[in-house]
């Protein structure tokens, strides 16, 4: 306890649980929709792209690495919407196809042209998450507020379409909703969300922050709100749980807010199973 | 003038048409059920109405008052939202979405509207259940709620019916008819029960290898209907022996 609240005044610290909590609340409002829609494999594909895009990153040497990885996976967000909803190529296929190419690309990359001494390191850290987490400028924590503000700032304004679409599509387009717009809107903040997740959980394990607590709130509540809210609360819990914890028994931060996210989820399933009964 | 007309309509993928020539006008007050084939384009016919996607050829004209994202649309079910976690209010005031236009939130007369069409509907006790623990024929009422939000004069509905029990069916189309002779809902259906079409239906419009459009008296004795009357009633006589 005393080490904990030691390590608790270290700004390096502090800037790590802001940016967890941060994250963790924009990628589970996102996680509602995505689990409902059935694209949740859409996300993770996309951080499978931005695992390929830091690997080309690296290599390049750029001092900026987010100027290369934020795009390109915005862009790969665009296609890979396009190509689920075209019934000719397989969407789901072709989203494996993706998201495998990218990462057999990306660990090949680092391969070839290895940044450091230590290349099964750098893999591990990207796909694992890292200790880059507590190496945080003070521009990365102001980088990551800003775009989290807009993200819930902008599914907050656009709730009632965003449910609107997610539930029934055609009658939304039929009422003259653009919903090519908001499914557009909801795939460019899932990438970005997951370009900042990254340093927080790494690649692999992104997509248990989108889906674990919206499903877990799926087991308990009935209305969409009462989903979202909960979804937001259990996982912004959660990744300060883990991260807490993570830092109290010197485990992998990213496995160890994922491990919260699975025990959320075990209590709120016989937590469901007990209501329905 | 009409609210709805189609001139010359040409409908199919790609390319290649399905079905074409299609003319025919929808007056304020009708009841016109869209009878054929499975694949014969009904439910391709019903996209283009909406404006979910375009004609090969000819037009379609909203007229008599009526905009195109004024009609309130019934679809049929898709697999996301049997499990959808969402309550029967959230559902039916989401038929008020083109009222709110961009605004964030929906007004009061909004939520007016919906408690309303929840009222008129029997669902007011179900307002804050969740839809996927509703019966199919409870469901199908959810969304005829969440249309007539949408709409005042024209109702759309695709196979409304699909997958209920005799008895919920022959309520529902009691509930439409309804909603049709009193409150003077336009009613435009779907479906490949012509028995139930040719109960309710003020007019016809059959699809297939031939196109018959016109009144059900007209249709009873037009080609395409003489020949489902056979089709019926030697089906009927087979059962018997």
């Amino acid at each position: 306890m005393s080490k904990l609240s030691l390590y608790l005044q270290y700004p390096f610290v502090q800037y790590a649980l802001i940016v967890g909590t941060l994250i963790a609340l924009c990628s589970s409002l996102l996680g509602v929709t995505l689990v409902l829609k059935r694209f949740s494999f859409i996300g993770d594909g996309l951080s499978h792209v931005a695992f390929g895009a830091m690997a080309v990153a690296g290599v390049l040497r750029l001092s900026d690495d987010m100027a290369l990885v934020l795009p390109v996976t915005v862009l790969c967000a665009v296609l890979l919407l396009r190509v689920g909803q075209n019934a000719k190529i397989q969407g789901d296929a072709s989203v494996a196809m993706i998201s495998v190419g990218a990462l057999a690309f990306g660990y090949l990359l680092m391969n070839l042209f290895p940044t450091s001494s230590n290349v099964s390191g750098d893999v591990c850290s990207t796909l694992f998450g890292s200790t880059s987490i507590l190496t945080l400028s003070l521009r990365d924590v102001w980088l990551c507020s800003v775009l989290s503000a807009v993200s819930v700032g902008a599914f907050a304004f656009f709730y009632n379409k965003i449910f609107a679409v997610t539930f029934d599509e055609s009658f939304a387009r039929a009422a003259g909703t653009n919903a090519g717009l908001y499914n557009l809107l909801v795939a460019v903040m899932i990438a970005v969300i997951i370009v900042l997740a990254m340093n927080l959980v790494g690649s692999l394990l992104i997509s248990a922050l989108v889906i674990f607590p919206a499903l877990s709130a799926m087991r308990v509540f009935r209305s969409f709100r009462a989903v979202t809210v909960c979804s937001a609360v259990l996982s912004v819990c959660c990744a300060l749980a883990g991260m807490l914890a993570a830092i109290a028994a010197s485990t992998p931060v990213g496995a160890t807010i994922v491990a919260a996210d699975m025990a959320a989820f075990a209590a709120f399933s016989a937590a469901g199973a007990l209501r329905r009964r | 003038m009409a609210q709805l007309t189609c001139r010359g309509l040409s409908l199919g993928y790609e390319g290649r048409e399905i079905v074409g020539g299609l003319t025919f006008a929808v007056n304020a007050g009708d009841f016109l059920c869209i009878v054929g084939e499975n694949g014969s384009g009904k439910s391709t016919l019903m996209k283009t109405i909406l404006g979910l996607r375009a004609p090969l050829g000819g037009e379609i004209r909203a007229g008599d008052g009526l905009k195109r994202n004024e009609i309130g649309y019934l679809p049929q079910q898709t697999a996301v939202q049997r499990d959808f976690p969402a309550s029967v209010r959230e559902i039916v005031l989401s038929g008020c979405q083109s009222r709110a236009g961009l605004r964030p939130f929906y007004n009061r007369a909004e939520k007016k509207l919906a408690a309303d069409n929840m009222e008129k509907l029997g669902l007011a006790p179900l307002a804050k259940r969740c839809y996927r623990e509703l019966s199919g024929g409870q469901q199908q009422r959810v969304l005829l709620a969440r249309a007539l939000c949408a709409t005042r004069k024209l109702l759309l509905l695709d196979e409304p019916v699909t997958g209920l029990d005799p008895k919920v069916t022959a309520d529902f189309y009691r509930l439409i008819a309804d909603l049709n002779a009193r409150d003077g809902i336009t009613v435009i259906m779907i479906s490949h029960d012509v028995s139930a079409a040719l109960r309710y239906a003020s007019h016809i419009l059959h699809i297939g290898e031939r196109v018959f459009f016109g009144t059900r008296d007209g249709y009873l004795r037009s080609g395409p209907g003489r020949e489902y009357l056979r089709l019926r009633g030697s089906a009927k006589g087979g059962g018997a022996t």
